[in-house]
Parts: structure tokens; sequence; C-alpha cells
């Protein structure tokens, strides 16, 4: 029986959140890497294409709500997420045209595409922060829980509830969904496969006759669409604040890194590796070590490794280890 | 120097000079050591930039290192607290540099079990450094919470602070640097991204070493006090007799004379970066910068010497960091920023010049001018574009309340715009 309680109390607080805190992170680090694989350079603009594309959703879904439009149980961001998706789309091929071009024709070198990328940054949390402000918002509705800590607990006789938000179902259903229909898109279609051979070699890409600015075309808007849902869903799941989203950068750019840069199903295990790293860290386990060990042996405090506040130091800590040892990464990327 | 730059210079001076006359001169001397400090930092970040093309976007780090140095250093001693926990604090963490130590050790001696064996060495060492550790912190943290709960520092003058801000700073790029370096550009950017988060969550968190957000207030300053000024009979009757107000004069003379440290310290570390840029050194930095492989071909050891840059310049933020705390009189990790202490930085070092030391100073000076004074301008545009609408309309409310988040917008399209039309900066390099 406390070996149940112990496994129930370890999926409550560290399997469920970090499975969908991990797809979030893996959404997040796919726009990343496709960036890097096929445009070559990192981009610090992510977090807040990222933001952008939540708050053009929350003002759709407040829209939606204010004509009574409604999802059901599910929440109503879901429905206006293909708004907010179209809006982030635009917006990249906006910057693609007013920025990086010039930067592309001219061949620059990738650190000036980083520095410029720091721009739009600049300017994206601006807007962001003038259309939205600063403050948290909740912009979750529908129901709350599929199954609440006392349901499970009535349902199982066991000591320990086990809580399943709808939105971290939500999160890993519609992560899934869109990994598969990205792999599908890059495999199986002519553009995704032109895409994956201008990101293996640029040269014999051109020589073939694919249209490079196509291409990058593409890539802005499949980025858009992944940045705004790995948004979105981060939005649901805890709640939507500009400067989280810069901070979101860190741990994205570590995931994309430990699966190696430009390799998306690197990019969805770092994601994860990163998640459960950080979740199982800074979690408290005096619970479960209370379950698990004789109570002669109970530890007295929270055996928390350590305080939430240094997650950033998980995944750098990954990030530095994978850096010094595999610097190509888990799933063999680029490094040069 | 050139034309251009004593023309752009003396134009710089005159925005110092018009915001003295139309404003006062105590606001233009606030932006004045403010800007001082600041190009200090460009300064820094230009010798790893313009230098050696290194990309750091750590800067908030290394600064708040500095301004912890400044605390460690210029604070008395808390004597109670020392005695309370300050011994397990340094058991601590000495088990902890010893437990790193220790894993490198076991690394290097290769073996079939060493991964393991290093896991080992970690987990051991971290669980007996907290258990040292953590009943020290809380001995410290439980002494006198509401004033300061913390170890204090070595009440040293805050002066020797400077130098010890830039070795903290110089430490925390030393281990970046050896991880980072040698890997791809990027790399190197989002490891130092990492750094100054983590730096600053250790400065908020840490209640032990600097009082975390209940930040440290009432650091001794290497000037005299307004108050003791106007106490003083010898100052009331020389400022009287040039026809000043005492109150005036004490404010202003405070702030002359941070100037003149700042300013002694500007110059001399633009001398010393001259200096370097034009010796046998310098040429090395730049044709390493220009084409690693062929310097590497020519037998320079390419990762050392940006190492060594690297840590030069983070010291340089370092030192800069350390006094501004200094100016501030107070340590207030709540208010790091990155946008603040690390972005524009950077735009201060493009549209400066990148690779020329005067052009990093001149774009501290214009860019730090601008901005302090874009959010009264931006506030006046947006009172006449909103000047026709009707009061208390929503969307009235909502222009004037964003009027803050305009210097963000501003200060991207500043730096998309330099890079694009003007990458050389201001004042190009030669």
């Amino acid at each position: 029986m406390d070996f149940l309680n112990a496994l129930v109390a370890l999926a409550n607080f560290v399997i469920v959140p970090a499975l969908a805190y991990g797809s979030q992170l893996a959404l997040g680090a796919l726009g990343v890497t496709l960036i890097y694989g096929i445009l070559r350079f990192s981009n610090f603009a992510h977090g807040d294409t990222m933001a952008f594309g939540t708050m053009a959703t929350i003002l759709a879904t407040w829209a939606m709500q204010s004509a009574g439009i409604s999802f059901g149980v599910l929440p109503t961001a879901l429905l206006a997420l293909p708004i907010g998706i179209a809006a982030t789309g635009l917006l990249l091929l906006g910057t693609d045209r007013l920025v990086y071009k010039f930067y592309r024709v001219k061949k620059a070198k990738p650190v000036i595409f980083v520095i410029a990328s720091l721009g739009v940054m600049f300017v994206m949390n601006g807007i962001v922060r003038f259309i939205i402000g600063v403050d948290d918002q909740q912009f979750a509705d529908g129901e709350r829980f599929l199954i609440t800590a006392r349901d499970f607990r009535t349902m199982t006789g066991l000591e320990e509830g086990l809580a399943i938000k709808t939105t971290q179902v939500i999160t890993v259903a519609v992560a899934i969904i869109v990994v598969a229909i990205l792999f599908w898109f890059l495999n199986k279609t002519r553009t995704g496969k032109s895409m994956r051979a201008y990101s293996d070699n640029e040269d014999l890409a051109l020589l073939s006759g694919i249209n490079p600015e196509r291409v990058v075309m593409y890539t802005w808007l499949i980025v858009g669409g992944l940045a705004t849902i790995a948004g979105v869903l981060y939005g649901l799941d805890k709640s939507f604040k500009p400067f989280t989203y810069f901070q979101l950068l860190l741990p994205i750019f570590a995931a994309a890194i430990v699966g190696g840069l430009g390799s998306p199903v690197g990019a969805i295990a770092g994601g994860f590796v990163i998640a459960f790293a950080e979740v199982t860290i800074t979690y408290p386990l005096k619970k479960l070590l209370g379950y698990l060990l004789p109570d002669s042996l109970a530890p007295d405090g929270l055996v928390q490794l350590l305080s939430t506040d240094y997650k950033f130091a998980v995944s750098f800590v990954i990030l530095i280890i994978v850096l010094l040892f595999r610097p190509t990464g888990l799933f063999k990327g680029k490094s040069v | 120097m050139n034309m251009r730059a004593i023309l752009l210079f003396t134009g710089v001076a005159l925005l110092f000079v018009g915001t003295g006359i139309i404003q006062s001169w105590n606001v233009s001397l606030t932006i004045l050591n403010m800007a001082l400090i600041s190009a200090i930092m460009a300064l820094g970040v230009n010798m790893q930039w313009g230098y050696a093309g290194l990309f750091n976007v750590g800067i908030m780090g290394f600064v708040a290192l500095g301004g912890l140095g400044a605390v460690l250093v210029s604070m008395p001693p808390n004597t109670e607290a020392l005695a309370a926990g300050g011994l397990r604090i340094v058991a601590g963490l000495s088990l902890g540099a010893a437990t790193v130590i220790g894993a490198i050790l076991v690394f290097r001696k290769a073996g079939k079990w060493r991964g393991w064996a290093v896991a080992a060495v970690l987990f051991v060492g971290f669980f007996a450094y907290r258990a040292v550790m953590d009943p020290g912190v809380i001995a410290v943290e439980a002494v006198n919470p509401a004033s300061s709960g913390n170890i204090g520092g070595l009440g040293l003058p805050v002066i020797l602070a400077w130098p010890v801000g830039g070795l903290l700073a110089a430490g925390a790029a030393w281990i970046i640097g050896k991880t980072a370096l040698g890997l791809r550009s990027d790399y190197l950017a989002i490891a130092t991204l990492g750094i100054a988060e983590i730096v600053i969550a250790m400065l908020k968190n840490e209640d032990w070493l600097a009082r975390g957000v209940k930040n440290v207030i009432g650091l001794p300053r290497p000037v005299p006090y307004e108050i003791d000024l106007q106490n003083s009979q010898s100052f009331i009757e020389t400022v009287t007799e040039f026809g000043f107000d005492p109150v005036t004069a004490s404010t202003i003379t405070v702030k002359l004379a941070y100037a003149g440290i700042f300013a002694v310290v500007l110059i001399g570390l633009l001398w010393l970066a001259q200096a370097a840029l034009a010796s046998p050194w310098g040429r090395m930095m730049r044709a390493i910068r220009d084409n690693e492989v062929s310097a590497e071909a020519m037998g320079k050891d390419v990762t050392a010497r940006h190492l060594q840059i690297f840590i030069l310049g983070s010291a340089i933020c370092g030192l800069a960091g350390a006094m501004m705390t200094t100016l501030d009189g107070q340590l207030t990790p709540g208010t790091y920023q990155p946008l603040r202490f690390t972005f524009l930085i950077w735009v201060m070092v493009i549209v400066g010049g990148s690779g020329n030391n005067f052009g990093s100073v001149l774009g501290g000076f214009l860019i730090w001018w601008l901005w302090v004074q874009v959010e009264p301008l931006g506030a006046l545009l947006m009172e006449g574009i909103t000047a026709g609408m009707a009061d208390g309309t929503w969307l009235k409310g909502h222009l004037l309340d964003s009027v803050a988040h305009m210097r963000l917008l501003t200060m991207g399209l500043i730096l998309l715009l330099v890079l694009r039309f003007s990458p050389r900066g201001l004042l190009p390099e030669k």
C-alpha cells in the first residue's frame, strides 16, 4: 500500500506536471531547432514570439467569449488558436522580410543574425507589453480537472490523491498531434523534404532547384505555429506573463542543445529531459521517502534538492554538462 | 581622435549641458554619473565583442556579482551572525568546492566506472554540503532578521571593493569561458544568458549572503554625505561666497565628487584599453577575430586568447557593477533586469561603433542619456497623440499607461536600424 501511495504521489507531483511541461518545452525547442537547421542561427526572439502568439490567442479568446462562443468543457483558447497562429505567422514573415532577409542575402555571419534577433526580441517584447501589459493573465476556461485529488482518493481508497488538470491532458494530446503532423510533413511532403534537404546541404539543395525563399517562408510559418501552440499550452497550464516567456528561453535552448541543435527528434527528447530534471530536483521528496522508507529512517526536512527558484540552474547545469562532454547533443545535431 | 570623434563628443557634451540648463544641474549630473558607469561597462563588452568577436549576453550577471563584491567588502561584519553560523558556512562552502574538485580529479583518472564514480562523488558531496551548510544558513538568518540576517562584509573602504567586484565577475567568466568557448559562437551566448539568470536567482535567494530581496542598504560612501557638508561651517562659507544655496551646492558637490572618481577610472581604463589595442597583443586579437583559421595556422592558441579576453571584459563589467552599487548606496537584486543591464549595454556598443573604444564610451554616454530622456519625451508624445481624444476613454488610458514600454520598442528599433544601415556605428573602427 505504501508503495502504491508513493507511486501516486510521484505521479501527482512529478510525472504528470513534468509530462505537460516537457511537451511545452519540446514544442518550443522544435521551433528553435527548425530555425537553427534552416536559417542557421539561434533565435533569441523565440520566447517573445511565443508571448506574441499567446497574446494574439488571448485577445481572440476574449473576443469569442464576449460573443458567447465557447468550446464546451475544453478551453475556448483552443478555438482561438488558428487566429493566433495566423497573426504570429504574419509577424514572423514580416520580420523576416524587414530584418533577416537583408543579412541572408549578404551571407552575414551567424552571430550577426543572433544580434538582429536580439533587436527583434526587444521590439516584440515592446509590442506585447504595449498591447496587453505586463500583468498575469488567466485565460483558461471550461472544465478545470479531469480527476480531482478527492475523487481519486474515494475511487481507489488510497491515502494519496492524484489530480489531473484538463490543461495537462490537452497539452500532451495537442503536442502528440502537432509532432505527428510535423514529422509527416517533414518526411512525406515535397516541401518538407526540400526543407530537410536545405538543412542538410544548402548548396546541393540549391543545385537541385529548391527555391530557398520558399523554404525559408515555410519554416517561419511552421515556427510561428509551433511557438504559438507552445505558448498557449504553457499559458493555459500556468498563466500568461510576458516576462516568464522571456525566461523560458533558457530551458528551451537547453532542450534544443541537449537533443542536438537542428535535430527535431532531439528537441523533443531534450524537452522531456529538461522538464523531468527540473521538476524532480526542485520537488520536495519528503512525502515519497516517507512512504518508501521505514518510519525510523523517514526524513525530517523537506528533502528538496534545490529550491524552486533555482530551476534555471538545473537547465543550465544540464546544458554545461552536454557542452562539456557531447557538444553535438544526444542526437548528433550540428555543432559548427 | 579625428574631427568626427571630436564633433560627436562635443555634441553629447552639449546634451548634458543642455539638460543642466533646461532641467537642472542635479538631473544632468545624475545622468552623467550613471553614463560614466555605463561607458565602463560598454568598454568591457567592446573588448569581448570588438576585439575578439565574443557574444556575451550575461552582462547583467557580471554587473550583479560586482555589486555583491561591493557589499561583501564594504559593509561592517556582522559578528553575532558570524559566530552563530560563520564557521559552518565556510566549512560547507569548502566542502562544496572540494566535491567539485574531487569529481574533476576522479574524472581525470580514466577508468571503466568513472561516470558512476563521478556521480557518486557528486551525490555524496552534495548531501554532505547541504548537511553542513543548511544549519549554518539558518543560524545566520535568524540573527536580527529585520535589520540584517546576513554575514555582513569585511568593513573595508568601499573603493577597495571595486577590484574585488571585478575579481568575482572574472571568476564566473572563467567557469563559463572554460566550458563554452571553443564551441560555436551561439553556445557562449546561451551559456552567458544562463549564468546571468542564476547569479540573480542566487542574489535573490541566499539571504545569508546579501539579504536577498530584503536588499542591503546604507553602503559606506567614498565621498562625504550631503548633510555633513551642510553642517560644515567652512563649506557653507565657501559656497555662499560664490552665491550658491548651501543645500543645492552640497548635492551637486557630492555628485561632482562621484563623477570625478568615476571619470578617473574611466580614463584609466580607456588608456589601458587603447594601449592594449595598439600593442602586439591587440594586433593578435584582431587577427584572431578577422580570421581564426589563419591565426591558428600562425600558432596562436585561439581558445586560450578568447578565454583571456572574455575574463578581462567580464572583470571590467564587474568593476562597473561594484561602482554602480556604490553610487546607489544599496544592493537591490530585484531591480536587475536583463533589458537594462545586458541589452542596453549592447545597444551602446553597437551604436557607438564596435571595435572602437572611444565609440563605446560615446555610445555609453549617448544611449544612457536617451534611455533616461525617452520616457518624458514619450509621455509628451503620447499626450500629444491622445490630446484629441475624450477623457476617460479606454484607449486613451491604455495609451498613456503604455508609455513605460516605449523604451523597449525604441531601443530595439535603434539596435536594428544601426545594425542594418550603419553596422560600423557612429565611430567606426579604423
